[in-house]
């Protein structure tokens, strides 16, 4: 069993609203800055991106429902700095102490914005585990789908696609994998591939015989089909 | 590891949204963890700097130089690089084109991957659950609500962001386009038609 943040497949969630292209990136003041906290705070280096993706997933149901993309973003944020021990409880009650904090000197600097964004954080990697499959093999993946390394934890195989068969469309290299990744159990990159799904592989009412859904994922995702 | 039983510490910040960013901003600021001119900086990237301008130019070039684009199915992370369009959430680019068979539409089911270098931050449709969970089983309905209407000769192709791999979709060229530069090519190749939900405009 997956997570809230899973739902690909869903029903029930209505029509999708398109938005004027031309509108404000960030509608409300908040967002920006939510969003540039939460990038600021990735310089600290207490954390890497499948970490912070899992402490969003970690939000209650209910939370997660209930809350805005960028509420998601600051909860999981809070969260994450309790977790890591960068703030205590009482700090975000506004009861901590100020002052300097052992990491400040991490702190990010307006000069070092544009360098940062740039370099980004890649998670192509050389891996020591040969590719088993090919373009066009036939593929299928894990059921159920879930985290093998740790229970409840992060993965990036969705439910809607566990115990499909498909075809390899491409291989993108060796990639960090996120299940160990985002427990701190190593980067274990392995091979990641694009693999195409019919609709009717994973939809009981697909629109159109032609139609079809790619995924990008690990092999130990995969099995020979 | 999960730590599913324990409380969770951001209700301790207030409910408010925008008083619980203030709230953490002032909190980490007053320990010197961040900066808030940095904060700043980082808003006018995405507001000024980087943005669907940045696809659309790959975009054009790609309709008006056979060269270029083949290099972009080769290795287009490298071909934008040179243009300056790399960074944060576009370490590992792949191009999909749209094809009179094939019309590609990109999704994230599991949170909101997105080619932020050639696009800029996403829309707050693409964020949404309904185009997360409907893009993936419905997808014509889907370009529906955005007036995209495809043929039956038309198969759809949707691309799940699962990884760190992030996907531009280079629209099909319109009709009536053959004398125009990559500048005015670039003037019809709208957000939405490089993300999949719509199609570039004719002139």
């Amino acid at each position: 069993m997956t997570r809230v943040h899973d739902m690909g497949g869903r029903y029930g969630d209505g029509a999708v609203v398109p938005e004027d292209e031309n509108g404000p990136v960030f509608p409300k003041d908040w967002h920006g800055r939510a969003l540039a906290v939460t990038l600021a705070c990735g310089s600290l280096g207490q954390w890497n991106i499948d970490i912070s993706r899992h402490a969003r997933e970690q939000l209650s149901p209910q939370d997660y429902t209930r809350f805005s993309y960028y509420e998601k973003w600051i909860a999981g944020l809070a969260d994450l700095l309790v977790e890591t021990g960068v703030l205590t409880q009482e700090d975000l009650a506004g009861e901590g102490p100020d002052g300097p904090h052992p990491l400040a000197d991490r702190a990010m600097k307006p000069e070092a914005v544009k360098q940062t964004l740039v370099n980004g954080g890649p998670a192509d990697r050389d891996s020591n585990i040969a590719p088993l499959f090919e373009p066009g093999q036939a593929v299928r993946t894990a059921r159920p789908a879930g985290n093998r390394l740790v229970d409840g934890g992060h993965t990036r195989l969705p439910a809607y696609a566990a115990g499909a068969t498909g075809r390899i469309v491409r291989l993108h290299g060796s990639h960090v994998l996120p299940d160990s990744s985002a427990h701190r159990l190593g980067e274990a990159p392995e091979p990641l591939y694009a693999v195409a799904f019919p609709a009717a592989e994973l939809w009981t009412d697909p629109e159109h015989p032609g139609d079809e859904v790619v995924l990008d994922l690990w092999q130990s995702y995969l099995h020979p089909a | 590891m999960p730590h599913d039983d324990h409380d969770h510490p951001h209700t301790l910040l207030p409910p408010d949204p925008a008083l619980r960013v203030k709230a953490l901003e002032t909190i980490l600021t007053r320990k010197g963890l961040i900066d808030p001119a940095a904060l700043d900086e980082i808003i006018d990237t995405y507001e000024n700097k980087i943005g669907p301008k940045n696809g659309a130019r790959v975009v054009a070039r790609a309709w008006s130089d056979p060269e270029f684009l083949e290099a972009l199915r080769a290795d287009a992370t490298a071909v934008v690089k040179d243009m300056g369009f790399y960074g944060r959430q576009g370490e590992h680019m792949v191009i999909v084109e749209n094809t009179p068979d094939v019309h590609n539409m990109v999704v994230c089911t599991l949170c909101s991957c997105y080619p932020w270098p050639l696009l800029g931050i996403p829309p707050g449709w693409y964020k949404s659950d309904a185009y997360r969970a409907r893009a993936v089983r419905e997808p014509r309905k889907v370009l529906a609500d955005f007036g995209v209407g495809l043929g039956d000769n038309t198969a759809v192709r949707v691309w799940d962001s699962t990884a760190e791999v992030r996907y531009l979709v280079i629209p099909m060229r319109p009709d009536g386009t053959d004398g125009l530069d990559e500048d005015a090519l670039a003037g019809l190749v709208t957000r939405d038609s490089m993300i999949g939900t719509g199609l570039a405009v004719a002139p």
